[in-house]
């Protein structure tokens, strides 16, 4: 395989299929053996289906359709969390992923000890965060309680912490699923000017809603997926007008 | 006809140091903040283990005992706990830790490994422990003291091979586990904690031999209380427990990881 390199922020999806095993009943240990080493290639759904699309870097797009469409898992196979069974998949640079926003956060260590360890998993480097942890605590609005343990922090303090860790980290990728549906609406607010200020910085962006508003005011164009497939891509009003029609 | 999957060319690129750092700490620090004696509990259970066993071993069963039995008792428990905790832990990793191997792309090794390493935290402390019986029975140090970090080096890496294999296996079936739980309380037995190898008879001395748990009680013993180094049997069984198992370990891990994400 040649190593090729990647310009970092591309996104490239060709031809991939994605399918999970059905999980069916209880099973004897014996057969569990069995299925464990084998690749089962029977009793599978397919939840994503010969797609194709490419990302220049700097470009955005928006993931339309409805639930069980596969766009969380379009994002997932983008984040590196899931492999395809066919095609390939190539992304460019640092991906941030807004999937769960404070997924992994223990609450019984302080804002500031989940905060180095999001960043760890990010990819950050000690240096990466000596020199951006003011910056993160500043932009989570939590500063003054950064060495509290986070149980005592409430739902609305955890979002922001999650969120500025993910953003601050500059990724050259960023992928987002419902996520600014989340939180009051101060917090829409914020994640929406932050996510449009990525963007006009050249950040690549795809994003997965349910949110006519925020895709035409965050996304160029659109990917509109049916049942694994791709039903159409395009600009993201054409894309809209058609999905909002069907 | 479909394409045949080709590996990703993304690979997780960050700083696996820092990243490591941070993830041993997460676990030793939410281990121990919940508890008000903290980590004083890395010094009061195996003390506690020998004396129970210095008692009904030296006592209450008297007859011949080793020399410095106290000592000899502490050479055998802390390798014992550690392997018990560690695996344990290293073969829950990647279940318990469902929100990291779901939602972050880090490389799923770390989860296991990192799991392993958490105790080393306090197994340094249970080391120096140890150490202060030994020098507190009059004993001192020698040149053989070298081996210590060496022989424990094998033995952590042998025990990060087997957590590989069990974490993955665990996601599956998840009985792992108890097979996990109780092979650890049969395996109390099987390492001469608070019997000597030279009690063992010699048709069964083949259980002891290829048994890398009760290898590193012996070289414990041998470095600490004979004051010489362990023999090449003993480092040569540790580090070829240490290969095999990483290397079926990481075989078996590779071929699951796959689909870990479906499983949990």
């Amino acid at each position: 395989m040649t190593a090729e390199r990647i310009p970092p922020g591309t996104v490239r999806f060709d031809r991939v299929t994605k399918s999970f095993a059905k999980q069916g009943g209880p099973k004897l240990l014996r057969e569990r053996l069995g299925d464990l080493f084998a690749s089962s290639k029977g009793r599978r759904i397919e939840v994503l289906k010969d797609t194709s699309f490419a990302l220049a870097p700097g470009e955005s797009l928006g993931l339309v359709g409805s639930n069980g469409a596969g766009k969380s898992t379009l994002l997932n196979l983008a984040t590196g969390l899931l492999e395809p069974d066919s095609g390939t998949i190539d992304v460019g640079g640092r991906v941030g992923a807004l999937l769960e926003l404070g997924a992994g956060f223990h609450h019984d260590l302080t804002g500031a000890e989940n905060l180095r360890i999001q960043a760890a998993l990010m990819g950050l480097s000690r240096k990466d965060m000596e020199t951006k942890f003011d910056e993160i605590a500043e932009f989570s609005g939590v500063r003054e309680f950064i060495h509290e343990p986070l149980r005592t922090y409430s739902q609305g303090m955890i979002l922001r912490l999650a969120f500025s860790v993910a953003v601050c980290a500059a990724p050259d990728v960023l992928l987002i699923d419902e996520m600014i549906g989340v939180g009051d609406q101060a917090f829409k607010e914020l994640s929406h000017r932050k996510v449009q200020e990525m963007r006009k910085a050249g950040h690549t962006i795809l994003l997965a809603s349910h949110s006519e508003e925020l895709l035409t005011s965050l996304c160029d164009r659109a990917l509109w997926l049916e049942r694994g497939r791709v039903r159409m891509l395009g600009n993201v009003d054409e894309v809209l007008a058609a999905y909002r029609a069907s | 006809m479909s394409t045949p999957a080709r590996r990703p060319r993304r690979r997780w690129t960050g700083d696996y140091r820092y990243l490591f750092e941070n993830l041993v700490m997460k676990d030793f620090r939410v281990r121990y903040r919940t508890m008000s004696l903290g980590v004083l509990w890395s010094l009061i259970n195996p003390l506690v283990m020998m004396t129970v066993l210095t008692f009904i071993f030296g006592r209450v069963f008297g007859g011949d005992r080793p020399p410095l039995f106290p000592v000899f008792v502490l050479c055998g428990l802390v390798p014992y706990n550690f392997f018990t905790l560690a695996f344990l832990s290293g073969t829950l990793s990647i279940v318990d830790n469902a929100p990291l191997v779901k939602r972050v792309p880090v490389p799923r090794e770390i989860v296991p490994i990192v799991a392993v390493l958490s105790h080393v935290v306090h197994l340094l402390i249970q080391i120096a422990l140890l150490i202060g019986f030994t020098l507190a029975f009059g004993l001192r140090p020698t040149a053989a003291w070298v081996w210590l970090p060496v022989v424990w080096i094998f033995y952590i890496i042998f025990i990060c091979g087997l957590s590989l294999g069990a974490s993955a296996l665990n996601v599956y079936i998840r009985d792992t586990r108890y097979l996990v739980e109780s092979f650890n309380m049969i395996l109390f037995y099987l390492v001469p904690i608070f019997y000597s190898f030279e009690i063992i008879p010699a048709r069964y001395a083949a259980l002891y031999q290829f048994n890398p748990v009760a290898a590193m009680v012996l070289a414990t013993r041998n470095i600490l209380l004979d004051g010489k180094a362990p023999p090449g049997s003993l480092i040569s069984n540790l580090m070829v427990a240490a290969a095999f198992t990483v290397g079926l370990g990481a075989l078996i891990f590779s071929k699951l990881k796959l689909r870990f994400y479906e499983h949990i």
